[in-house]
């Protein structure tokens, strides 16, 4: 076991990928001699150097199509997008281009790349700067989305998406950059696409991801105490989606509740509701429940930021309320 | 003009033109009867760009290109058949039919891809231009792309990136004067695309895109520059669409005469006369090059017809790679 932050798996991965395969190169604004906005990445460009480890120009669009040419021509490149925020400043290269690439040329290319961007509500960072993208990049097939919640998985994850041989985006959450726990150290790349149960329980199912995992399992903890027995799954992988793990818990708990730190249309969560309308509407015995940030924005201002992400007590009271109903 | 090239070399440049042009006449043809669906973008006039810029490349040198992108396809070396296949989404064309007209592509020949979104290939291009310098390769990633594109960000923020890292790439762009329906002075305002080269400190300059000695010329230069470790070049091919933007375009905008114009600098004519004038070709051999064309063409068209669709379960594969 090593006792490792978020941060410090992140940047372990990285340092594990480029030592064992020469063709993992790192770059993006600001990762190299500066280690990161984000200080996740210091250290790099001293050990790898400046050829496989670089600085970009502030060019998301450059950036993102450079992963595509590179991964289509021998390499297995990391890009690092800095704010998830960005993502749509290089929607073409993403939409269009990494996710349709191999498709359009029928078959003719593998696409090993990963965009790694920080995202979600860390405290003032503001409208532009807090939002979380999974839902603008699950609606494009060819791409996989995964969005780590612990170190463990920032690391696992994150070398599971390089060794990918298709575009992987992993979405880290900037709120979680400072929590650490005991990674094994038999941690290796992780496989994409398997959820997990972080909370056994047996009266409602509640799917989340990140800070509002973290959020939830406060929630469920809260609830023990009332005699609510909640059983917390973490998706981890959006894309491919572990609808097995849902379905099961489903089965156990007949009681549904997702908490999404985004929009409420077209949101993520909605699947997990097609999902249980689908194939589990005979295992429930409430109306499904759906907590999120409704038609809201991330704002500035301290009490406005609070309001407008889940907290602990509107996760809590959406799960009694399909308790009661 | 550029110095004299091989009669061989010379030869091959102008049987690849015919191809081209009369794959393009044939093209047209068919999508005016619905023979094929969509739409498509031709390069008649343009013949000259992409197969003197192919001659002048070695092997391993990649390309990305645009929906204009039959003529840089068949100048690479793809086979009629193969373009015509997937051209009328048959399975055994270039990519499967999964790609058709605007997605010219063949790994195995450099040609990682023609593109359908203006400008999207350039940060590509500066990703395999990348590969050959983290790996010490001795390739070169060309891209080619219209004076429109130029106009778009992906195109500065590739130029600008590709001159920091001195990347092994040349940026070719073939002026045609217009940008889909518009003429260039509507939306440009430079003349001279290659003096945008300027901005990123890398040669900008400007070739007669009409003479496929002289793009084979200059594009060597360029080539060897980037070989060299030298970076990148920006490259302006003044040339000319005979056909309007796209299948429907008939071109109502064009000036009175100026196709005539251009047209008296036909790019097959030119290296034809000068073969000729050389003692190197005569009309009748010219004849039988052009027939010989045409029954390549025609041999592929009937071919592309009679080859089966993919089965609809191909609508699956390719989406991601499987383990």
């Amino acid at each position: 076991m090593t006792t490792m932050t978020y941060r410090e798996a992140v940047c372990k991965a990285l340092a594990d990928e480029l030592r064992s395969d020469e063709d993992v190169i790192f770059f993006g604004e600001d990762v190299g001699e500066a280690g990161g906005v984000f200080k996740v990445t210091p250290g790099l460009f001293e050990e790898f150097g400046g050829n496989r480890v670089r600085d970009t120009p502030i060019s998301e669009q450059a950036i993102i199509g450079a992963t595509l040419g590179a991964a289509i021509t021998g390499l297995r490149p990391v890009a690092e997008l800095m704010f998830a925020d960005f993502i749509p400043v290089a929607m073409d290269q993403i939409a269009n281009q990494i996710a349709k690439y191999r498709y359009m040329s029928g078959g003719q290319f593998i696409v090993p790349l990963t965009i790694r961007a920080a995202q979600g509500v860390a405290g003032g960072f503001g409208t532009q700067h807090s939002q979380c993208a999974e839902s603008w990049l699950m609606n494009t097939p060819g791409i996989k989305v995964v969005s780590p919640g612990t170190p463990t998985d920032a690391y696992g994850l994150l070398r599971g998406a390089i060794r990918e041989n298709n575009p992987v985006f992993v979405l880290e959450h900037k709120g979680l950059y400072n929590i650490s726990e005991d990674v094994p150290d038999d941690t290796g790349p992780m496989e994409l696409g398997k959820a997990q149960i972080r909370r056994q329980g047996k009266d409602v199912t509640v799917v989340a991801i990140q800070l509002m995992m973290h959020r939830a399992l406060e929630a469920a903890e809260a609830l023990a105490k009332e005699g609510i027995d909640v059983e917390v799954i973490d998706l981890r992988s959006m894309v491919p989606l572990d609808e097995e793990m849902i379905l099961t818990s489903l089965a156990k708990t007949n009681r549904l509740v997702i908490v999404e730190e985004s929009p409420h249309g077209a949101g993520w969560g909605g699947d997990i509701v097609s999902l249980a309308a689908d194939k589990g509407v005979y295992y429930l015995d409430a109306p499904v429940k759906r907590v999120n940030m409704g038609g809201a924005l991330v704002a500035y201002s301290p009490p406005l930021e609070d309001a407008s992400v889940p907290n602990v007590g509107r996760i809590t009271q959406a799960i009694r309320d399909v308790m009661t109903a | 003009m550029a110095q004299a090239l091989e009669v061989t070399t010379r030869q091959a440049m102008l049987r690849r033109m015919l191809e081209i042009r009369i794959s393009e006449e044939e093209i047209q043809k068919m999508f005016m009867q619905n023979m094929i669906r969509g739409t498509t973008h031709l390069c008649v006039g343009q013949e000259a760009c992409s197969v003197g810029m192919a001659h002048a490349m070695q092997k391993g040198d990649t390309v990305t290109c645009t929906y204009r992108g039959h003529g840089h396809a068949l100048a690479l070396g793809m086979t009629v058949k193969s373009m015509m296949a997937e051209m009328m989404g048959k399975e055994s064309g270039a990519c499967k039919g999964k790609g058709g007209s605007m997605h010219m592509t063949d790994a195995s020949l450099g040609l990682l891809g023609a593109n359908a979104i203006v400008g999207a290939q350039l940060p590509i291009a500066v990703g395999a231009a990348l590969t050959y310098q983290v790996k010490k390769l001795p390739h070169v990633a060309v891209t080619f792309f219209g004076e429109g594109a130029t106009n778009i960000g992906a195109f500065h923020e590739s130029l600008n990136m590709a001159a920091v890292w001195k990347l092994p790439i040349v940026f070719c762009c073939e002026n045609n004067k217009y940008g889909e329906y518009s003429a260039q002075h509507k939306t440009t305002p430079v003349e001279d695309i290659a003096i945008r080269a300027k901005s990123y400190n890398m040669p900008g300059i400007v070739v007669d895109g009409q003479d496929a000695e002289t793009v084979y010329a200059e594009s060597k230069a360029a080539l060897d520059r980037a070989r060299r470790g030298e970076g990148p070049t920006l490259i302006e091919f003044k040339t000319y669409r005979y056909r309007g933007h796209s299948r429907s375009d008939t071109a109502p905008y064009r000036l009175p005469g100026e196709l005539e114009e251009w047209q008296k600098r036909d790019p097959i004519d030119i290296l034809k006369l000068r073969m000729i004038a050389d003692g190197q070709l005569d009309e009748a051999e010219f004849d039988e090059m052009k027939g010989a064309a045409e029954q390549l063409v025609f041999d592929a068209v009937e071919y592309a017809k009679a080859e089966a669709f993919p089965p609809v379960s191909a609508l699956w594969d390719h989406i991601y790679y499987e383990n």
